[in-house]
């Protein structure tokens, strides 16, 4: 029960972040948008792992961490200017 | 009831007021500080809950929380970093701005090469 409650919340935030995303009026505000979304996400996957009592949610979160860092910094070196 | 819980609800409340920051800060840079802060400590403290609450799962969460709280400062700072640099203008409150120095330094480079 207490669980589904600290889901929803978080899911209210993913959504509100997705929002900034789609409102955002240039790319770093989307790019930014899309850093915070991804670790809400992060914390989102751990908890439906523990509702639902699988251990492989959290193997997936990880490696959802991992890719995402590479390609948050990836975009940062885009808008930059190119990577020399 | 587990202690678990009461740390993954600490994590939950940041968690949330960190998108709300995301959604209602008026700058990028803001945004940024918003988002970033509060996301470290609202997911180091959730994962690290869940692994209170079901203590089997204890050492995976707690590498996932170590990556978290390592990563996510240095792809924010990255970020704030390439924002400075492609001028993205600050909002109009704002008093004191010393980025200016940063972003002319990086202008006369690129004038010289």
């Amino acid at each position: 029960m207490i669980a589904t409650i600290y889901i929803v919340v978080i899911g209210l935030g993913v959504i509100l972040c997705l929002l900034r995303m789609i409102k955002g009026p240039t790319a770093p505000d989307r790019a930014v948008a899309l850093d915070t979304a991804v670790t809400v996400t992060v914390a989102l996957l751990v908890l439906i792992g523990l509702v639902l009592r699988r251990r492989i949610y959290l193997d997936v979160s990880l490696v959802y961490a991992v890719l995402t860092f590479i390609g948050s910094v990836a975009i940062a070196r885009y808008l930059e200017g190119g990577i020399e | 009831m587990n202690w678990g819980w009461w740390v993954t609800g600490f994590g939950v409340i940041f968690l949330f007021l960190g998108s709300l920051g995301m959604y209602r800060m008026p700058d990028v840079y803001n945004r940024l500080q918003a988002g970033t802060k509060c996301t470290t400590l609202g997911a180091f403290c959730t994962i690290i809950g869940v692994g209170i609450i079901e203590p089997s799962w204890f050492w995976t969460t707690f590498i996932i929380a170590v990556f978290v709280l390592l990563t996510n400062p240095i792809s924010s700072h990255a970020l704030g970093r390439a924002s400075c640099i492609s001028k993205v203008k600050l909002c109009k409150k704002t008093k004191v701005d010393q980025s200016e120095g940063f972003c002319r330094e990086k202008d006369e480079e690129d004038d010289n090469s």
